[in-house]
């Protein structure tokens, strides 16, 4: 039995169509991560499986429970974490920790060796209130909480969103870990660089599943020639690249743009059509997570 | 489940306890409002100034100005001319004249012996403001018709409150005011917060109803409308001096009635609305705005007109404040105002069932 899978799942807001017939499955014990911008449909794709909505179409289930018939067992055995902060400011570390146990009945010594690992960041801060901590340790207080009563599934909705680099990095390492108490985790980012801790990514866009695999086979599947390239005015040469001959696509990317070539390039012709450029340089270089999902995207 | 419930109310109790602001707002403006009304806000006419036209100051006036000047309602301002009344009212520096006719004497033995005469007295006051004018009249004419005449047609005497006292009057009504202010206006923001700030959603995600937190919510609420309940009382018993004839017990029960019934109002709103403006919006347009106009409070009902006389029916307010004036001022017993008990009590049981059918344990 999958831990959660999802059977053509459709959610529509008006005219809007937030999840178009999206199905996958997740193994129990993985991290699962969906990968896609705003928009995509990640929160109402966790909010029907925290059972918070009802599909239009299709069925999911968790742990074998239905999210529709079976809400309320569904209720207590999953952990969910919304994308906003949703604890109470007015409230201390402590309090908050200290509710959300009683919510579900168990006491906060109970769950301690599974949420130690993250609370003792926070745990110096514990008389402080909610409100008062930094955007990273109000994520890791928010996990202890959805962690407290040991759930089977874990929902991370965009989790390190608004949390810097490091803390973020930190954040992942202990979703690894977790993962390693057997708990099974489904976590949404809209950065790229993240997907790579999964063990399985879906790329998503515009309530739609773009492809399902390991971070690994994601890049390996790519099957186009890409070359990192810069010069002085960075701006003119995105526009000269984007009209040169074999060009599938140019796009900025970090500090250089992407260029994506077929067989017609040919990189002394791109060199002339570009023309005068200073400093240019031109690397081949290796496709990451992102630009897959422009590719995806683009289809 | 017993634990977990009073951590619930530990939680809701921090919440009130830490917004130091709204705690302050709570316990201070009935105590304000009290006092305000109690003393410097009253509908009670006081200190009108008047002047006298008395062209021959026999005994027999001299009289009837004594007993105006020694009347605590009036202030004497002296004797004018006939052509000064105009100027004297218009620059405000009177409230009323009064005008003894040159045979003022000849005309009251008329009347005493019961022969056909034209009036002794003419009263000129300044109606700009139609309440002064019209207490300020009706005092005149009592003082003034006790010299007049021993043998009048009426006897009247003012029961329960004997000396018009507006401090009776307006208890009752900002009692029916403040708890609908605590219970259902700061509940209902309360549980609206949740949904806005998204705390809801983890609270959803529980295996605990929601409807159980929502009781938990309510709880410190009911206690603080309950020591306002006590602070009011105190200051109307011992600082305004209203009576509570009836027996504290009779008022208490029905307030009792009230809180719950404000307590539903507060959830029923958190029903309807998704933002704390919103809820605050319909707590002030749709429950403070009746309560003001068409409970008594302000305005006598039976001066409303036909139509919102049938509307205040359902006001909740109207019921609490008939009853608890009449407990209060009267000095009934509770069993004296089973009818608005019973209106009361079913209006509860109504908002509770249609809130708790309403209210949604998902998002949409």
């Amino acid at each position: 039995m999958y831990a959660v899978e999802i059977n053509s799942l459709s959610k529509s807001f008006g005219k809007t169509k937030a999840l178009d017939s999206v199905t996958f499955a997740v193994e129990r014990g993985e991290l699962f991560g969906l990968i896609g911008p705003d928009g995509a449909g990640k929160t109402t794709l966790f909010r029907l499986l925290t059972t918070l909505l009802n599909p239009d179409n299709g069925s999911a289930t968790i742990d074998g429970f239905d999210i529709v018939k079976d809400y309320h067992t569904i209720r207590s055995r999953v952990g969910y974490m919304p994308g906003r902060f949703s604890l109470y400011p007015d409230l201390t570390v402590e309090e908050n920790l200290n509710f959300f146990a009683a919510l579900f009945g168990v006491t906060v010594e109970e769950s301690y060796d599974l949420i130690a690992p993250i609370y003792s960041h926070i745990e110096p801060f514990r008389t402080r209130r909610a409100g008062k901590l930094s955007g990273g340790m109000k994520q890791k207080l928010a996990l202890s909480c959805a962690l407290i009563h040991r759930p089977s599934v874990l929902f991370l909705d965009e989790p390190t969103t608004g949390v810097d680099a490091v803390s973020r990095c930190e954040f992942w390492d202990m979703l690894s870990e977790l993962k390693t108490k057997g708990i099974t985790i489904l976590a949404s980012t809209p950065y790229m660089d993240e997907a790579s801790r999964c063990d399985r990514i879906a790329l998503c866009d515009k309530g739609h599943i773009l492809g399902i695999n390991t971070p690994q086979d994601i890049v390996n599947k790519y099957d186009s020639n890409l070359y990192a390239i810069n010069a002085d005015n960075m701006f003119n040469l995105l526009e000269a690249s984007r009209k040169a001959t074999g060009v599938i696509e140019c796009y900025p990317f970090g500090e250089s743009h992407h260029l994506v070539t077929n067989e017609e390039f040919d990189l002394n012709h791109y060199k002339e059509e570009l023309g005068d450029f200073k400093n240019l340089t031109i690397t081949p270089t290796a496709p990451t997570i992102e630009d897959m999902f422009i590719k995806l995207m683009k289809r | 489940m017993k634990r977990n419930f009073l951590s619930f109310v530990k939680k809701e109790s921090l919440h009130i306890l830490r917004d130091k602001r709204t705690m302050l707002v709570v316990m201070f403006i009935p105590i304000v409002l009290m006092i305000l009304f109690g003393f410097a806000i009253s509908t009670e006419v006081n200190n009108i100034n008047i002047a006298i036209v008395a062209p021959n100051r026999t005994d027999g006036v001299t009289d009837a100005v004594n007993r105006l000047a020694a009347n605590e309602y009036f202030t004497f301002k002296g004797y004018i001319n006939q052509d000064e009344i105009d100027i004297q009212l218009r620059s405000g520096k009177v409230g009323a004249v009064v005008m003894f006719t040159p045979d003022y004497d000849k005309r009251v033995a008329q009347i005493l012996e019961g022969l056909p005469s034209t009036p002794a007295i003419q009263l000129i006051v300044d109606a700009s403001n139609v309440n002064t004018a019209g207490a300020a009249t009706a005092y005149l004419q009592s003082v003034l018709l006790g010299t007049a005449s021993q043998q009048s047609m009426f006897e009247t005497r003012m029961l329960f409150n004997p000396q018009m006292k507006s401090a009776y009057n307006f208890v009752p009504g900002l009692m029916g005011f403040i708890f609908i202010l605590v219970c259902a206006m700061m509940t209902s923001v309360s549980i609206v917060r949740e949904k806005e700030v998204g705390t809801m959603e983890v609270l959803l995600v529980s295996p605990v109803r929601p409807v159980k937190i929502i009781f938990a919510k309510m709880i410190p609420y009911f206690v603080i409308s309950c020591i306002v309940l006590t602070i009011i009382l105190l200051l109307a018993h011992f600082l305004l001096d209203v009576p509570m004839s009836g027996g504290i017990g009779g008022i208490v029960t029905i307030s009792l009635i009230y809180l719950a019934l404000s307590l539903s109002l507060g959830l029923f709103i958190s029903t309807i609305t998704s933002t704390q403006v919103a809820a605050l919006l319909i707590s002030a347009v749709v429950l403070m705005m009746p309560i003001l106009m068409f409970s008594g409070l302000l305005f006598p009902i039976e001066n409303l007109p036909k139509f919102f006389q049938v509307v205040s029916n359902i006001v909740p307010a109207r019921w609490y404040i008939d009853a608890t004036r009449k407990l209060m001022i009267q000095g009934v017993s509770i069993l004296a105002v089973w009818k608005e008990c019973i209106i009361l009590l079913g209006m509860t049981i109504m908002l509770l069932v249609v809130s708790l059918k309403k209210f949604n344990d998902k998002l949409e």
